[in-house]
């Protein structure tokens, strides 16, 4: 007998949030269901072999305009390694000046992504005002 | 010292509105284009928005609201847009003429052949919902702990409750888990959520954050510090049913209930404010009751997406220097745009029949099947899966077609249906 199995998501691709029927056999996916486009399926895809989503946070600077400058996984880490992501980001300290797409941390957590600041920051002796 | 300055176009802030604004100023042929901003950098609230999500319109990839920002910023220094920042714009007069100060140049009048107002808009605060109880500290409204948390580096507290779902809101419930905090619920007084969906799914659902529609917080606990809020679910007329009140031990309420223009220069103005926006009355143009005033972005109408915003603020930007230049095309005819069936706010209010127009409209309740955005006199028809409060749609029409009504036409009435 096939094992049939139909799950529902939520595509967070883009603010359009399509809801998904994915429908399976035998822990493949057959057909995807409610998708505006082609992001639809590959989220899909995604979400039932490995959801992934990019992270986002921010480090403390040493010596910057301001105390911390965020900082985003380049691309999605897996969902289940969330956590652990945002305990080792969190013991990083860089130095100012940042700048915009500097790496932070590198392969973070083994999932071969790095972490990257998401804005430049200048030391502080140049705060105006 | 104070000193009288003429440039050709000015916008007030360097949100995303206002940094468009001065692109489009420039790259439509105004020579010295200034972007006035308080704070010392760039960027506006989008600084702050540090998740990504930002920009699939028009960079066709989803970036940080920094990452966002900075694409703007370095192509508005390309384009020879000045910027004056730590200047706050404290008074504007009726002649479009404003006041700055700053701590270097002191206090500046500035006369421009046109503005364009990039304010932007403020977070609804605790006041305005009238929840009983004392004030201990611990309550902020969710941009404000967003603030601390990702410009400040520091957190707000431990146990949070969030009352509203605006995006915001749910964008900190997630960023508060990430940084160790717990989150005890998201609770929504309407029947839907504010924010967009794709939030609910991927700040709460992926956190197994509880959401509860129909719930407000009816009372707030504590005297130094908040101890705890009383919940309770709400009728069909908003009122808490007696019965279902429960307390939810926590250190933090974040409010996320509305967002309203910030309007005060435009008053000053006496630019005319639209009562169910709470924006400026303005053209597709962007042109506002005073004819050198232009006016772009959330401080028009709250949008969804930064994009649109940016975009708006372009164009703005675009037809202040087109009539500080020659001026813009005179109206042969004007069109008073209505909200119909369905529609609780929408920009522009009214048309001329020089330039083709977007409305972006708002539906009042949520429609969960196939329905119709429709302009009357057969001027728009779009086929929509749904319509929810919380994500905006639109209505174009070419100028042509605007031309070609019959001429005891004045108005034009916008609506959203089920097919």
């Amino acid at each position: 007998m096939t094992e049939r199995e139909t799950r529902k998501f939520i595509c967070v691709s883009c603010p359009v949030g399509c809801m998904l029927t994915v429908h399976m056999e035998e822990g493949r996916i057959v057909k995807v269901e409610g998708n505006a486009c082609m992001r639809g399926e590959a989220y899909a895809e995604a979400e039932v072999r490995n959801p992934t989503r990019v992270f986002a946070s921010t480090v403390k600077v040493s010596g910057g305009l301001l105390p911390v400058v965020p900082v985003r996984s380049r691309s999605a880490v897996p969902k289940e390694k969330l956590f652990d992501i945002a305990r080792e980001v969190a013991r990083v300290v860089v130095e100012a000046p940042v700048k915009i797409g500097q790496v932070v941390l590198v392969d973070v957590c083994g999932t071969g992504v790095d972490i990257v600041a998401s804005r430049s920051l200048e030391a502080e002796e140049k705060r105006a005002g | 010292m104070m000193t009288d300055i003429r440039i050709d176009v000015a916008v007030i802030g360097a949100g995303p509105a206002g940094v468009a604004a001065g692109i489009g100023a420039r790259e439509a042929g105004a020579e010295h284009v200034v972007v006035f901003e308080r704070d010392w950098d760039l960027g506006g609230i989008l600084q702050q928005c540090i998740h990504p999500g930002f920009g699939l319109h028009t960079f066709k990839e989803e970036l940080t609201g920094p990452e966002y920002m900075h694409r703007w910023i370095e192509r508005a220094h390309g384009a020879g847009v000045t910027f004056r920042t730590n200047t706050m714009v404290f008074r504007m007069e009726e002649d479009g003429s404003f006041w700055t100060m700053n701590p270097d140049e002191g206090i500046q009048h500035v006369h421009a052949g046109a503005v364009v107002l990039g304010m932007g808009c403020r977070e609804r605060p605790l006041g305005a919902i009238r929840v009983p109880g004392s004030r201990p500290a611990g309550i902020y409204t969710a941009g404000t702990a967003q603030r601390f948390v990702n410009m400040e580096g520091y957190m707000p507290g431990n146990r949070v409750v969030v009352l509203g779902s605006g995006d915001i809101g749910l964008i900190m419930a997630r960023r508060m888990m990430w940084e160790g905090a717990s989150v005890e619920g998201v609770f929504e007084i309407m029947s839907w959520p504010g924010g967009l969906r794709r939030n609910i799914a991927q700040c709460l659902d992926d956190y197994d954050i509880p959401f509860h529609l129909d719930h407000t917080v009816t009372q707030v606990h504590g005297k130094d510090r908040l101890e705890g809020v009383t919940v309770a679910k709400v009728d069909a007329n908003k009122k808490p049913i007696l019965g279902t009140e429960r307390f939810v031990a926590c250190d933090t309420l974040l409010l996320a209930v509305g967002l309203i223009p910030e309007n005060e220069l435009s008053r000053m103005a006496g630019v005319q404010i639209h009562p169910v926006t709470g924006g400026p009355v303005v053209n597709q143009c962007l042109q506002t009751t005073r004819e050198n005033v232009f006016a772009a972005g959330n401080v028009v109408i709250v949008y969804d997406l930064v994009d649109w915003v940016s975009a708006e603020g372009y164009k703005a930007g675009k037809n202040a220097a087109l009539f500080a230049l020659d001026g813009l095309p005179k109206a042969t005819r004007r069109f008073d745009v209505r909200g119909g069936e369905n529609v609780r706010l929408f920009s522009p209010q009214w048309l001329s029949d020089q330039e083709d127009a977007t409305i972006f409209l708002r539906v009042t309740k949520p429609i969960e099947q196939r329905c119709r955005v429709t302009a009357d006199h057969g001027l728009f028809s779009k086929t929509l899966r749904y319509a929810r409060p919380g994500e905006m749609n639109e209505v174009h029409i070419k100028a042509e077609q605007l031309r070609m009504l019959p001429p005891d036409v004045r108005e034009i009435i916008v609506d959203v249906e089920e097919e």
